[in-house]
C-alpha cells in the first residue's frame, strides 16, 4: 500500500508541473497565428497602378494547374475602353476553391504577375457553389487590396503583401544569395526587404519579422505582432 | 427534434434557444481521418489549437455518440460505403464537415478511383478548403457549423441566376439583366 501510492498518484505530478508551463493554444478566434511570408492562401488577381488589370488572359494558369480548378476565357480588349495593357483581357476568370490545392504554380506561370496568393486562408463554404470565385471577387480595389468577402476571416493588416510573389525558382537557399531581394515588387508597398539565408539573417527592424532560430519558440512574444518565419 | 413543428408561444421558443445552445455548445466529432488532412485534424485537436475550447475535445470511435462527422481526406469508391454506413449509424441531429479539397470535390484527383464530392454519399454542411486546410480552416468551418447550428437556417450566398459561369450567353457577353452584385446577403457571419 505504501509503494501503491506513489505510484498511483505519480501520474498526476506531470500534470500539475505542466500547469505552471506557458500556454501554447493559439487562441484561434480570436487571434491568429503569425503566418510565413510565404504561405499560400486565398488568390487574387491584382491591377496595375492606373486600375488596369494585369490579366491578359493567357490561360496559361489554367493550363498548368495540376487540380484543373482554374477557367479563363480571354476576350479581346474592347479599343475604346480597354480592360488591360495587352490585346486581351481576362474576360472569365473563375477558381474553384473546393479544387484548388494552392500549389502556386498559376502564380509562377503567369507572365504579368496578374494572380498571386494573399495569406490568408480563413475561410469556409456552405454550398459548392459558394467556393468558385469569380473574377469580381477575386479583383483587387482601387487601392490594390483584396475583398474581403463575408465567409472569409480577415484581420487587421492581413491584405497587406498580396501582390508580390516570390520566385521559387530563385536559389533562396545558397549563401551567396543572402540579402538579395527575391520579392517581386508590389503594388502601392514597393520592394520588400530581403529575406534571410542560412544563416538565419532577417531584416528585423524593416519587417519586424523574427527568426525562430535565432529566437527560442516559447519566448516570442506573439501577442506584440512579431510575426515567425 | 420535434419542435420545429410547434407554433412557438415563450416557452418553447427559449426552450429551442437552449437545445440549439447545448447542440451547439458540445458537438462531438466522429473520427473520419481518411488521409493527410487527418494529421491537420489531429493537430487541431491538440495543445496548439485545441478544440476542447469548443467543447469538442471527444474524437468518439463510435458513431452513436457522435454529433459531427468530419470527413478529412480523399474519399475512395471502396470506403464511401463505410462512410456512409458510418454516418447512418450517427444519432440525429448529426452534421457532416468535408474537410480538404478532396473528400469536398475530389481535388485534384480527379479520376476512377475517388469520389468526386462527399456529398454525393452523405449531405455536407460545411466544406474546408485546403489542400490540407490547416487547424484555423478546419476551426473556421466549426465555426461556420456552430453558427449554422445557433441560427438554424442555411444562407444563400447568391439569388437565382448569379452563379459562377452561368451569367453568360452563347457570345461571351453578359445575359441582360445582370448586374455585378455589390450588396450581398447575408452569411453565416464570423465570430470574433
Amino acid at each position: 500500500m505504501s509503494g501503491l501510492l506513489p505510484s498511483f498518484f505519480g501520474g498526476f505530478k506531470v500534470t500539475l508541473r505542466q500547469v505552471l508551463e506557458p500556454r501554447v493554444t493559439h487562441e484561434y478566434p480570436k487571434e491568429k497565428q503569425p503566418k510565413p511570408p510565404r504561405i499560400h492562401g486565398r488568390h487574387v488577381l491584382n491591377r496595375y497602378e492606373d486600375g488596369m488589370e494585369k490579366c491578359i488572359g493567357c490561360e496559361l494558369c489554367a493550363a498548368v494547374c495540376p487540380a484543373d480548378c482554374i477557367y479563363v476565357r480571354g476576350k479581346d480588349n474592347p479599343p475604346d475602353a480597354p480592360v488591360s495593357p495587352g490585346e486581351r483581357y481576362g474576360f472569365v476568370y473563375e477558381i474553384n476553391f473546393l479544387r484548388c490545392i494552392h500549389c502556386d504554380m498559376c502564380v509562377e506561370a503567369c507572365p504579368t504577375e496578374a494572380i498571386t496568393e494573399s495569406k490568408m486562408f480563413e475561410f469556409s463554404f456552405v454550398s459548392r457553389a459558394d467556393a468558385i470565385y469569380t473574377r469580381e471577387e477575386l479583383l483587387v480595389d482601387d487601392d490594390g487590396l483584396p475583398q474581403h468577402l463575408p465567409w472569409e476571416d480577415w484581420r487587421e493588416g492581413e491584405d497587406q503583401h498580396t501582390s508580390g510573389w516570390m520566385r521559387a525558382t530563385s536559389p533562396a537557399g545558397s549563401a551567396e544569395y543572402e540579402g538579395r531581394v527575391q520579392w517581386s515588387g508590389e503594388l502601392g508597398y514597393g520592394v520588400r526587404p530581403p529575406e534571410g539565408g542560412q544563416s538565419g539573417k532577417r531584416d528585423d527592424e524593416a519587417t519586424g519579422n523574427i527568426s525562430v532560430r535565432a529566437v527560442e519558440r516559447t519566448k516570442i512574444p506573439r501577442r506584440a505582432g512579431g510575426k515567425v518565419i | 427534434m420535434g419542435l420545429e413543428d410547434l407554433s412557438h408561444n415563450f416557452l418553447t421558443g427559449q426552450l429551442e434557444e437552449l437545445v440549439k445552445w447545448a447542440r451547439r455548445s458540445s458537438v462531438w466529432p466522429a473520427t473520419f481521418g481518411l488521409a493527410c488532412c487527418a494529421i491537420e485534424m489531429m493537430a487541431a485537436g491538440a495543445a496548439d489549437f485545441d478544440l476542447a475550447r469548443f467543447g469538442m475535445e471527444v474524437f468518439r470511435a463510435s458513431p452513436r455518440q457522435a454529433d459531427l462527422m468530419i470527413v478529412a481526406g480523399r474519399v475512395s469508391q471502396k470506403m464511401s460505403p463505410v462512410l456512409r454506413q458510418v454516418y447512418d449509424q450517427m444519432m440525429e441531429p448529426k452534421w457532416v464537415i468535408s474537410m480538404g479539397v478532396c473528400a469536398s470535390t475530389g481535388g485534384m484527383f480527379n479520376n476512377y478511383a475517388i469520389v468526386q464530392g462527399v456529398d454525393q454519399i452523405v449531405p455536407v454542411d460545411v466544406y474546408a478548403p485546403g489542400c490540407p486546410p490547416n487547424p484555423q480552416t478546419l476551426m473556421h468551418s466549426i465555426l461556420t457549423l456552430h453558427e449554422k447550428i445557433r441560427t438554424g437556417e442555411i444562407t444563400r450566398r447568391r439569388a437565382e441566376g448569379r452563379g459562377a459561369g452561368i451569367h453568360l450567353d452563347e457570345e461571351g457577353a453578359p445575359t441582360p439583366g445582370w448586374v455585378q452584385p455589390l450588396a450581398r446577403p447575408v452569411h453565416v457571419a464570423t465570430p470574433k
